[in-house]
């Protein structure tokens, strides 16, 4: 099902058909939300002890469980997930939007936004999000001013977003379909009456990510591709900063 | 929210970020609690060479906290006395939670809500 919503493309938008829908089924979608992705779950195991980075869109804060050596600072527009999120030690989580991400640019180590970038409802708002993440990092060595300071590596951020081409998932999209698409939720609701259960559905937006497509918004906020690949029905890169 | 988070926080208004006068943010109103965690002196030695020392002084002061070394610890923990600032540290960054109260951006006056341990930093919408 497209979306022909005059105002796809803003922050209302998507309060409506994302982060509203997040707080209502936060609980449920909790509940089904446990499993790492092996990207990600390599990309945190190989973090040298020590390192500090964000989670951006934490969702319940399923990554939080998987490295409890290095520090990571967790955020999501879903009080409701953060609230799941903060119970993961030793890290820590907080309210934020993606887009206006309360963290000092160029002091991270490294950064993940899974399954979050594909949520935003414009290619400038997409690009956006990305350049919002790789602000937090430490520059590459690269183009740092000083070279000397050989300890600095420059921070890294995977980014993991739903692809297009998953022809082989429930949902059977495939290139040249739609890119932008509402796929349902559906939460079985307990009535109040006795043996009584409802379910209710729940859409959110999505945009689907074609082949080379997250690169390419990589490129377009300020940064580089490290390394890029496809993971079961998803896009990932890992990121670093250009300048 | 754990004290060692703060030093990682900033205002989340673009106008902001490059301004010295947002960071640290300064607590109003903070109600702290203690909830103990296990003493992991190697994690808080692997952490300190990322933290901005000054920073946690002025968040420690503010809370009352005044008996914080004046530098940054090496971050060894092989004699008692290593052990002690390792375990002072590890009370105050890692088992010190603010669960109420506010965050407020000395650049702009914006105050970030805490409630239940959870700090709020969306914006209203003529901040974004
Ligand atoms: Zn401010």
């Amino acid at each position: 099902m497209g979306t022909t919503s005059p105002n796809q493309g803003s922050q209302e938008y998507e309060e409506q058909h994302v982060h509203n829908v997040y707080e209502q089924i936060a609980s449920h979608f909790s509940s089904t939300r446990y499993k790492p992705w092996p990207i990600v779950q390599r990309f945190l195991q190989e973090l040298p002890p020590g390192s500090v980075g964000l989670d951006v869109g934490c969702g319940n804060g399923k990554y939080l469980t998987v490295n409890p050596n290095v520090f990571i600072v967790a955020s999501d527009r879903s009080v409701n997930l953060v609230k799941f999120a903060s119970q993961h030690r030793p890290h820590a989580s907080v309210v934020a939007d993606n887009l206006s991400l309360p963290h000092p640019s160029s002091s991270f180590d490294f950064a993940i936004s899974v399954a979050v970038v594909h949520h935003l409802s414009s290619h400038p708002r997409r690009v956006q999000a990305i350049a919002a993440i790789l602000q937090t990092l430490q520059p590459s060595p690269e183009t740092e001013q000083n070279p000397s300071n050989s300890k600095h590596v420059g921070g890294k951020a995977l980014i993991y977003v739903w692809a297009l081409e998953q022809k082989a998932s429930r949902r059977g999209w495939d290139e040249g379909d739609e890119q932008d698409v509402m796929v349902p939720w559906v939460m079985k609701t307990k009535s109040t009456q006795v043996g009584n259960e409802n379910s209710e559905t729940f859409h959110r937006y999505y945009h689907l990510y074609r082949q080379g497509e997250l690169e390419g918004d990589i490129v377009e906020a300020g940064g580089r591709v490290a390394e890029s690949g496809y993971e079961k029905d998803n896009w990932w890169a890992i990121a670093v900063r250009n300048k | 929210m754990k004290l060692l988070t703060v030093n990682f926080l900033t205002c989340a208004v673009k106008g902001c970020k490059g301004s010295a006068a947002s960071f640290p943010l300064h607590f109003e109103d903070a109600e702290l609690e203690q909830r103990e965690i296990g003493y992991n002196p190697t994690f808080l030695s692997n952490i300190l060479p990322r933290l901005d020392w000054d920073a946690i002084t002025t968040t420690a002061l503010e809370l009352g906290f005044t008996n914080l070394p004046a530098t940054k610890p090496d971050g060894s923990f092989e004699t008692a006395d290593e052990h002690k600032v390792m375990r002072d540290l590890h009370t105050l960054l890692m088992e010190t939670e603010v669960v109420q109260g506010k965050m407020v951006c000395r650049n702009c006056g914006h105050a970030y809500q805490i409630k239940e341990g959870i700090a709020n930093f969306l914006l209203p919408n003529h901040l974004v």
